[in-house]
């Protein structure tokens, strides 16, 4: 039991700690952080593109952009031991990248699968560079956690097919260049069954990008009208009414990401507890509830780090980490909520008064909200439990009523 | 990076596993329970003919003179079977503050003995309700002899020896805190069982009036051993405690899958899916929190008691949720003394109470927390 590479993995550590240390993107760092600052949705984003875009070009110019993907679409043939070295070594230069997580993690891979030959090597290299940037067109208002209730058509016109309907959430469409769009294609047949996946172009006519104002106040999500869109039929992604499989590919890849640098909160309010005075004077850090708090979500937040590691070993000996992964998100998203929950009643009604500074007690406040949506982004609490239930310990499925119903045969309560 | 253990320990874990389902079964377990014996001298014999008993005994004390990670993978498979021999007692307790602190001529006399398994040992520390504190002791040690009251003493009607703690100088600080070996069946010492929660596991209340006590280091570094080997002891009792939280898990889902009710298995049910999924959550946490207090035993490393307070806590909340929400699932069979349910539900509150309460191990992790944010 250690925690030092092999040797062939501290080869590749220096390689890459080397190729760091000569390009740092401090500059690019001041950037992101500037760009914060900037209440215009617009003008924020543009000045995150810019820095992230350049940070991104300049490790696909040297081979270290989508490390794990075929060099002949712009990635360096990576082994997944590899790919966690690199992001260990990227470390905070790793948020540069955000812009770029959804299109290279779950489209990328979708493309790879399902796309032809002449299409993965014109689209996947400029994705990988950053160049283009690509969303993921799946939630709808009626299918959320139901993705397969969703109910955007898509109808055969000759080589092209009609698009209409509404997706909900998607992350980055007001800036991204392609998107991957999962739509109805036969309401006649079972739910899972009539759905077809595409890829588009975000610039097609017909495609209405809206901002969605959250519970915070902040806009990062959009929602995304389509109104007679045509896609070419060659912009389909596996076979006609096959597009729940297809779709299985790209989630597999939401949920699957090791040793993800999830935040917690318990570094936060540690400081926090440390600064905190209670009205005695004394420091929250003494307070005996405090400290039995703190103490159970700093062993949980320990348990996390410590699982990445188990299934890093896991990959360094070539083996496939096993289900435990899909913890993470579950574990850390609610308690970043109750920790923050925690803080605020700390302070008395003070609590109460809204900030956004980047104190112990703002950060803490501002994921307050976070925490709202962490809980439900790429799986609801509720979904990662029935995920751990049914394929980690082998729990039977739900009764699902609407299985073997035609789609438009679902009750819907007129809505 | 192999955050994990190698092949040899798993085949060391396997070989336990295998002793263990065939001698530890729920049968042997409830014969102690129940009051037929006080352990079960037959497994402990299996113990100490595999060498488990002294797997991180030096070999020049008869022991296999192997590491404590060795000791780790034994530990989890006692938990796992809820083992009623006297191992925590003697081999993490005892044994470790003898190789701590101990002459060679007592660890010429003692290791070989617990590694051949001719000699119970254990730890009396307990005097008082609440945590013990150096104040707390109060157990006088004059002339060689020792007076003074423990209770709660693990495996005290049976064990050969305990090491006791003892204040040789008045007063209420650590300064007059020495440990003293003390024949358990010699003159002067009288032991009486104290039922607990868990009576699968023998606990007494030992009475010293002029018992031979033989100093085991110095006076005023007393307290601060017993502090190091519990840090070492949280570690490989997290290792039992995880161990009894993933039998419980897997006793719970077996159930589910197999109980029905309204016409179909109750584990489709989502509320009961959630309560399993929450105990493997809280398992798997508790799991790799061990291994990082395991690598740090191992090593001695200076972040043990930071990962040994974390192994602890995680284990302990883990431990207890599954066993408790095993009986849940067990609705009303979970309740009845048949079942097994209640064995691992005694077993995580035993455990989670013996090396001090869950509150003074949440404190040693903030304290611990808060020297590593002082030192950065």
């Amino acid at each position: 039991m250690n925690f030092d590479d092999t040797p062939q993995e501290a080869e590749y550590r220096a390689l890459a700690r080397k190729w760091i240390e000569a390009n740092r993107p401090d500059d690019l760092m001041k950037e992101l952080a500037a760009a914060d600052e900037i209440k215009d949705r617009d003008a924020r984003t543009a000045k995150i593109l810019k820095a992230s875009k350049a940070w991104q070009k300049k490790k696909a110019d040297a081979g270290w952009a989508c490390l794990s993907w075929p060099k002949e679409y712009g990635g360096r043939g990576a082994t997944p031991i590899q790919r966690v070295i690199w992001d260990q070594e990227e470390g905070k230069y790793g948020q540069l990248s955000g812009p770029f997580a959804i299109g290279q993690g779950m489209c990328g891979p979708t493309v790879m699968a399902y796309a032809s030959e002449e299409q993965k090597r014109r689209y996947l290299p400029p994705l990988a560079s950053g160049e283009e940037v690509w969303c993921q067109l799946f939630s709808e208002p009626a299918g959320g956690s139901d993705l397969a209730g969703l109910r955007t058509r898509a109808e055969k016109d000759g080589d092209d097919w009609i698009i209409n309907g509404q997706k909900i959430w998607t992350t980055g469409a007001h800036f991204c260049d392609y998107g991957i769009l999962i739509t109805r294609t036969d309401p006649t047949i079972a739910k899972h069954k009539g759905l077809t996946m595409f890829f588009l172009d975000m610039r097609s006519p017909g495609v209405e990008v809206r901002p969605i104002k959250q519970a915070s106040g902040h806009s990062g999500f959009n929602e995304v009208y389509f109104t007679n869109v045509r896609i070419p039929d060659a912009q389909r992604l596996g076979r006609v009414n096959d597009g729940w499989n297809v779709s299985l590919t790209t989630l597999m890849n939401e949920r699957f990401s090791i040793g993800a640098r999830l935040a917690t909160g318990v570094p936060e309010f540690f400081d926090f507890a440390a600064q905190m005075r209670m009205a005695d004077g004394t420091p929250a850090l003494d307070d005996r509830e405090v400290r039995s708090r703190l103490a159970t979500w700093a062993a949980r937040s320990n348990g996390l780090k410590y699982t990445a590691y188990r299934a890093i070993s896991a990959l360094s000996k070539g083996e496939r980490p096993g289900p435990e992964n899909s913890i993470g998100k579950l574990v850390a998203a609610p308690m970043t909520q109750d920790i923050a929950m925690y803080a605020l009643d700390l302070q008395g009604p003070m609590g109460a008064i809204s900030r956004d500074d980047n104190s112990p007690a703002g950060k803490l406040y501002q994921t307050l909200f976070h925490a709202i949506g962490m809980r439900i982004a790429g799986g609801t609490d509720e979904v990662m439990r029935n995920i751990i239930a049914e394929r980690v310990l082998g729990l039977p499925g739900d009764i699902r009523v609407d299985k073997d119903v035609p789609f438009n045969k679902i009750p819907t309560k007129g809505r | 990076m192999n955050f994990d253990f190698s092949d040899e320990q798993k085949q060391l874990r396997d070989e336990a596993r295998r002793f263990l389902s065939e001698n530890c079964t729920p049968k042997e377990v409830r014969a102690v329970l129940e009051g037929k014996a006080k352990y079960d001298a037959k497994i402990w014999k299996g113990l100490a003919d595999l060498g488990l008993l002294g797997i991180a005994i030096p070999e020049e004390f008869g022991g296999a003179g192997a590491g404590r990670l060795e000791l780790c993978v034994v530990a989890e498979e006692l938990g796992r079977a809820l083992a009623p021999v006297p191992y925590s007692s003697t081999v993490y307790l005892a044994s470790e503050l003898l190789m701590l602190a101990g002459s060679d001529a007592q660890k010429k006399h003692w290791l070989p003995k617990i590694a051949a398994g001719e000699a119970i040992g254990t730890l009396a520390l307990v005097e008082a309700v609440g945590d013990a504190t150096p104040k707390s002791i109060q157990a006088t040690v004059s002339g060689g002899k020792l007076t003074g009251r423990k209770t709660l003493v693990p495996e005290g009607e049976i064990a050969d020896f305990a090491i006791v703690v003892a204040r040789e100088k008045a007063g209420d600080d650590a300064r007059g805190v020495g440990l003293y070996i003390v024949d358990m069946k010699g003159a002067g010492v009288s032991a009486k069982s104290v039922e607990t929660v868990d009576p699968s596991r023998n606990h007494a209340e030992v009475a010293f009036s002029g018992a031979p006590a033989d100093p085991l280091g110095q006076v005023g570094e007393g307290w601060s051993c017993v502090d190091k080997v519990l840090d070492r002891a949280a570690v490989l009792v997290a290792f039992e405690q995880i161990g009894g939280a993933d039998r419980a898990l897997e006793m719970g889902r077996d159930y589910a899958l197999d109980r029905m009710a309204f016409g179909r298995p109750i584990g489709s049910f989502q509320a009961v899916k959630h309560m399993l999924a929450d105990m493997y959550v809280a398992a798997t946490l508790a799991r790799s929190n061990a291994y990082y207090g395991a690598w740090a035993l191992s090593t001695d490393a200076g972040e043990l008691a930071e990962a040994a307070a974390n192994a602890r806590v995680s284990a302990t909340q883990a431990y207890q949720l599954c066993a408790k929400n095993n009986t849940q699932v067990h609705g009303g069979m979970g309740f009845t003394w048949e079942f097994d349910c209640h064995l691992y539900y005694r077993r995580s509150n035993l455990l989670a109470l013996s090396l001090g309460s869950l509150t003074m191990w949440e404190n040693r992790l903030i304290d611990e927390m808060r020297k590593r944010n002082a030192a950065a």
